[in-house]
């Protein structure tokens, strides 16, 4: 493999991740404000399928991004006032969500099954596409890649950097504390799990309008990712750097796949296809197992030194989620 | 800052957890407010810091002017400032991050400005925080200065503290109160609640005392600890007949016993209760019984030292070895940790009997719920569930799930917030137990139900532990002064 | 008033009242006549002996699901990783008819050990869930999720490598099993009286399992109150995996079911998303046993019924789960509504 391909490889793997990207920092956003929104793969059906037939029928691309963040944030204000307004459980709603939605757009997107619509061409930054290496890698992409770069930093920025994204991580982490600091928890909450659904909405046409243009129902091979978004939320450790590290990863595995089909010719190629996802329970293992009670009794009984070496390790790998994910809150 | 509060009532659905309570604190001086748990102290704080709204008619001025308090930020907003027991802030985040949260400012904090500002502050009260540390590196002390460093630069001038000195080391108090001491100057007024007594005599230019909802009176120094005592706990009651135990075998016993939890330390313990004893533990809350009852029950592994049953050593042995060994844990949290809400009062008896076999038989289930519901006075039906039930009736379900025979008993406020004629109910019954050679434990932070029920007493402050005392010959003063951490000197070490 | 049985079930009415509004709104909204749509889907489920026999056939693996997850439901367990473990339990029984097929042995015993191979199947991907919850601090939904992918490349893995097909490997599945592997069929209809028996034992058993056994009891008292349950002596990680086993152990006979009487191979996604959809079933039915036949029926009758809707009045058949998702949905927000006149009604 020529050094050309390998970038055009590496690329295609940034591009390719791009919807994936958008799903998990969609998802980082609303968990760190204390809700899970479990609606994530129907969503990204549903606005894939709404987005494309938006960007058809009106011919513009930026209507039909426009209309998946809607339909992500509208499945995301759902979510919120049955958890925050109306007090059930975040599994039970943003589960059936995940199927009504996913049914959804198999039904309502019949009619632009296999028909050809409107896709986002790659856009070349000029000066900065011709600066050897990265410029293929990273400046050759179309626009919704670009805009994926900007996001995970507009992210990252947010939580770490401004005024309102340390109230956010306060919010997940202690809502009575942020509450004496002046913040208005559930409403805030209610923001962030619609903001985080207009992100995981752009997922769908971010698919449907670019890497995988198009619309195919239950063969657009999209019915998954979402799930997988989950997953790789949890290894991101509610770190939006940290968890596009991890999308990135997922998708470098899935093309390590279809790259290494002619070498292994004996392993199948669909199996291939699907070996991110054992990988994804292992790296979900490493993450939790620090959290198990068994191994703080264990490590408590260890040496001194063998302790600190492994609860070193562990902290390391470790990713904690926001204290208060899941759980209401109420003043007094 | 000058405060006054008019006319302060406060319900929480039928109880009344403030009384009109009027209180008149002068600028720039130090009040301490002193009360036994459930006086009503919090419910008076969290009002006056904009947690909760008092009733309509209640007023607070301050330096004058009348406000009204939605929220914690309106508080801030006016200057007040509170100090939580339990310290809000965030342990996963960097202390200059909890510094900055809730500070207004830029949309982009600088950092670098904010990291001068905070070393500046800290400086200038003499506190060594790493700002770049995270919370949960910290210990309580340095929580509580972090805290008090942001209340200072967002401009807080009424400082409340509830119970700032538990959990602390005596240099972080001693610097603690120096820094208090201070604020006077700078027209800073200071709030102090607190059970112990030592630290509002020494620290309070005028101490409030409440009592059951209600502020009982105000005291200037040159204080007595005697009388301070009294107000709190209220007038010595003459005691009952008590029938003398007959003491048994030794059931349970402790040698050098060491615990830990998060905030305590308990060591050395050397203790042993016989057959029939009834051992009342005494102390506000967090000052070691729960962990001691809980070591008791199996449920805290200790760190060092032995724990026998009848002999047989059970030391770091699980909560259901001692359970099976005759060991019966009645926790305070009833419907958290006790009962099993969506379950029906047959459900327990039947789930408590320790069943073998398949099927369940429901009408011997039944017919057992219904003698227990009886002979235990319980308002509800087999098949009422328990979260339906008062607690009084929850409590006595508790009891009524009992196994028979058993060696020990363990007892996390047996009778708080029961009504009277359920108290003596519930003694009796225990009572009952003992004569059947069964000792028990208990925690209450009622004095005169310790010392009316107890054999001997273990009075516990800060992690240390007194020695027996013979509750014939105590009384509520005794307790009440080791309570607040006064009479110790002769106490050192915890050889109880 | 609010808190009474009735209420509950007045309720429920208005929750499928509002559910059918909305989906008829959807239909109008792509032109299509809503009575014309559930009349099809009444005549294509319950129109004729065959049609009924079709939503028993697609009934049994349900019904045995659902009742698995009544399981877990009461154990306080998000079961979600129920698809790979029906996916397990498929593959366990075409192993074991792989490994009898030149066998003498009489056919149905071979069969009944295909039976106990699923659930073994079954049982075993639901204790690795159940493993990495107790022992990894991996929550059940994320294990679950991320075995029932790992099941999926497993069929895969199957029937394009190890168990592939001579000559053509290809999505239609691994090469069919003899017939003398199919379960028994009531005539000429589809639907297999024994595997009907099975299903509706294994839901009576698990109604007489919570309802009647002390293991049923510690296991609902482990799912409300986990501390408590504890406390009371209940041995509870243990009882979390008995639920994950016995749950595992159920979905493994519907994947057995499928392979037996349905589809006599291995396939891909031979689940058939059985698994999610009884999930949405127990929610449904509020995780009481004495309700999952006819509950599970109806959402059977629906996905049957839906099966015409392309040739008819092309609609694609997915109407069908949209109607299930959005009945169950509105059914919690009606209960979140109810509970909340409840609390409100309470405090004044």
């Amino acid at each position: 493999m020529t050094q050309e391909t390998l970038l055009i490889g590496l690329a295609g793997v940034l591009a390719a991740a791009a919807p994936i990207v958008f799903a998990v920092l969609g998802e980082t956003l609303s968990e760190r404000a204390g809700v899970i929104n479990l609606s994530m793969n129907g969503t990204i059906l549903l606005s894939a399928m709404g987005g494309f037939a938006v960007a058809y029928n009106t011919d513009s691309l930026v209507l039909g991004f426009l209309a998946g963040m809607l339909i992500g944030a509208l499945v995301a204000l759902i979510v919120a006032f049955a958890s925050i307004t109306l007090n059930q459980s975040q599994v039970a709603v943003g589960f059936v969500l995940a199927l009504t939605c996913r049914d959804l757009s198999y039904f309502l997107g019949s009619p632009y099954m296999n028909v050809p619509g409107p896709r986002l061409a790659s856009m070349p930054i000029p000066i900065l596409s011709d600066i050897p290496i990265l410029g293929t890698l990273l400046f050759r992409q179309d626009a919704i890649t670009y805009i994926s770069f900007l996001a995970i930093i507009l992210c990252w920025v947010w939580i770490y950097r401004t005024r309102p994204g340390l109230m956010l991580q306060g919010i997940g982490e202690k809502p009575a504390a942020a509450f004496i600091r002046g913040a208005n928890v559930n409403l805030m909450r209610y923001v962030y799990t619609v903001i985080g659904g207009a992100l995981i909405g752009l997922a769908g046409p971010a698919f449907s309008l670019g890497v995988r243009a198009g619309w195919m129902g239950t063969i657009s091979g999209l019915d998954g990712f979402g799930w997988i978004a989950l997953s790789i939320t949890i290894f991101g450790g509610w770190n939006p750097a940290r968890a596009a590290f991890g999308a990135y990863l997922f998708g470098l595995l899935q093309w390590l796949g279809l790259v290494l089909q002619p070498v292994l010719t004996q392993v199948p190629s669909q199996v291939l296809q699907v070996a991110p996802f054992p990988l994804m329970i292992l790296t979900l293992l490493l993450v939790n197992i620090g959290n198990a009670e068994w191994v703080e009794r264990t490590l408590a009984a260890m040496p001194e030194r063998t302790r600190k070496f492994f609860a070193k390790l562990l902290r390391a790998m470790r990713a904690s989620p926001p204290a208060s994910l899941g759980v209401p809150f109420e003043r007094d | 800052m000058h405060v006054e509060l008019k006319n302060i009532n406060k319900h929480f659905g039928k109880v009344h957890a403030n009384k009109n309570i009027n209180l008149t604190i002068p600028s720039g001086s130090i009040q301490g407010i002193l009360g036994e748990n459930g006086a009503g102290k919090s419910t008076l704080m969290k009002v006056l810091s904009g947690f909760i709204q008092a009733d309509p008619g209640s007023e607070i001025l301050l330096d004058g002017k009348p406000v009204k308090m939605n929220s914690p930020a309106d508080a801030i907003q006016y200057g007040i400032g509170m100090l939580h027991q339990d310290p809000l802030d965030f342990p996963p985040m960097k202390v200059l991050d909890n510094f900055l949260l809730g500070i207004p400012g830029s949309f982009f904090p600088n950092r670098k400005e904010a990291t001068q500002d905070f070393i500046l502050l800290t400086q200038e009260y003499g506190f060594l925080l790493d700002p770049e540390n995270y919370v949960d590196a910290l210990t309580v002390g340095e929580r509580q200065q972090l805290e008090i460093m942001r209340l200072i630069f967002l401009g807080v001038r009424l400082f409340i503290l509830d119970e700032p000195t538990t959990g602390i080391s005596a240099s972080q108090k001693e610097k603690l109160f120096s820094t208090l001491k201070k604020f006077p100057e700078q027209a800073m007024t200071v709030i102090f609640v607190s059970h112990k007594l030592e630290d509002v005599e020494s620290l309070c230019d005028r101490v409030a005392v409440l009592r059951a909802g209600e502020l009982v009176g105000e005291v200037n120094p040159p204080y007595q600890t005697k009388k301070f005592v009294e107000m709190m706990f209220g007038k010595e009651v003459t005691l009952g007949d008590k029938q003398p135990t007959k003491i048994g075998d030794t059931v349970l016993a402790m040698n050098n016993v060491a615990l830990e939890d998060a905030r305590l330390k308990i060591k050395d313990i050397n203790f042993e209760i016989h057959a029939g004893e009834v051992v009342g533990l005494a102390g506000m809350e967090g000052s070691g019984q729960d962990l001691f009852m809980r070591a008791c029950a199996g449920l805290v592994r200790p760190v060092g030292g032995k724990i026998q049953l009848k002999g047989q050593d059970l030391s770091g042995k699980s909560y259901h070895t001692y359970k099976h060994a005759g060991v019966s844990f009645l926790p305070a949290a009833r419907l958290e940790e006790a009962l099993v809400p969506g379950l029906t009062l047959t459900d327990h008896f039947i789930l408590a009997e320790q069943p073998k076999g398949i099927f369940i038989d429901k009408p011997a289930g039944e017919k057992l719920a219904e003698e227990r519901i009886k002979s235990f006075n319980i308002r509800g039906t087999p098949l009422s569930n328990v979260e339906s039930l008062s607690g009084g009736n929850q409590q006595r379900a508790e009891l009524a799930l009992l196994q028979d025979p058993l060696d020990l008993i363990l007892l996390e406020h047996p009778t708080r917030g029961l009504d009277i004629e359920s108290v003596i109910y519930i003694w009796n019954k225990l009572k009952e137990r003992c004569k059947q050679n069964t000792s028990i434990i208990f925690i209450s932070s009622d004095l005169e139900e310790i010392l009316q029920y107890s054999d001997r007493v273990l009075v516990f402050f800060n992690g240390k532990i007194s020695n027996p005392l013979d509750a014939n010959k105590t009384n509520v003063k005794e307790l009440g002064q080791l309570i607040g951490g006064k009479g110790w000197a002769d106490e050192e070490g915890s050889h109880a | 008033m609010l808190k009474s049985r009735w209420s509950g079930l007045f309720f429920q009415l208005i929750a499928l009242v509002l559910s059918l509004t909305v989906v008829s709104l959807i239909l109008l909204s792509i032109g299509a006549s809503p009575l014309n749509a559930f009349s099809n889907m009444l005549t294509g489920s319950v129109g004729s002996t065959r049609k009924i026999a079709e939503v028993l056939v697609s009934f049994v693996p349900l019904l045995l699901v659902t009742a698995g997850l009544l399981i877990t439901f009461s154990a306080g367990l998000w079961n979600i990783g129920v698809e790979g473990q029906i996916v397990l339990g498929a593959i366990a029984s075409v192993w074991v008819f792989r490994i009898f097929i030149d066998s003498t042995l009489p056919p149905s015993l071979i069969i009944f050990l295909s039976f106990l191979g699923g659930m073994f199947g079954g049982a075993l991907w639901a204790a690795l869930t159940g493993l990495l919850k107790t022992f990894g601090g991996v929550n059940e939904i994320f294990g679950g999720l991320g075995l029932n992918f790992v099941a999926n490349a497993l069929t895969l893995y199957l029937i394009f490598g190890a168990w592939k097909r001579e000559g053509v490997a290809s999505m239609s599945g691994t090469e069919p099993l003899p017939d003398s592997f199919s379960l028994d069929q009531l005539g000429e209809l589809r639907i297999s009286p024994t595997a009907l028996i099975v299903a509706i034992l294994a839901i009576v058993f698990v109604y007489f399992v919570l309802n009647g056994t002390y293991f049923g009891l510690k296991l609902k008292a482990v799912g409300k109150n986990f501390r408590a349950a504890y406390l009371l002596g209940i041995p509870t990680w243990q009882y979390s995996m008995y639920s994950f086993l016995i749950c595992g152990a159920l979905a493994g006979i519907a994947g057995a079911v499928q392979v037996a009487a349905v589809y006599h191979r291995l396939i891909p996604s031979i689940s058939s998303g059985y698994g999610y959809l009884g999930l949405m079933v127990a929610m449904l039915i509020n995780y009481q046993a004495i309700w999952a036949i006819p509950v599970a029926f109806f959402f059977a009758a629906l996905n049957i019924g839906s099966i015409q809707l392309p040739i008819v009045m092309q609609l694609d058949s997915s109407l069908s789960g949209v109607l299930q998702g959005i009945l169950v949905l509105f059914v919690l927000l009606v209960e979140g509504f109810r509970q909340k006149f409840i609390k409100r009604s309470s405090q004044t």
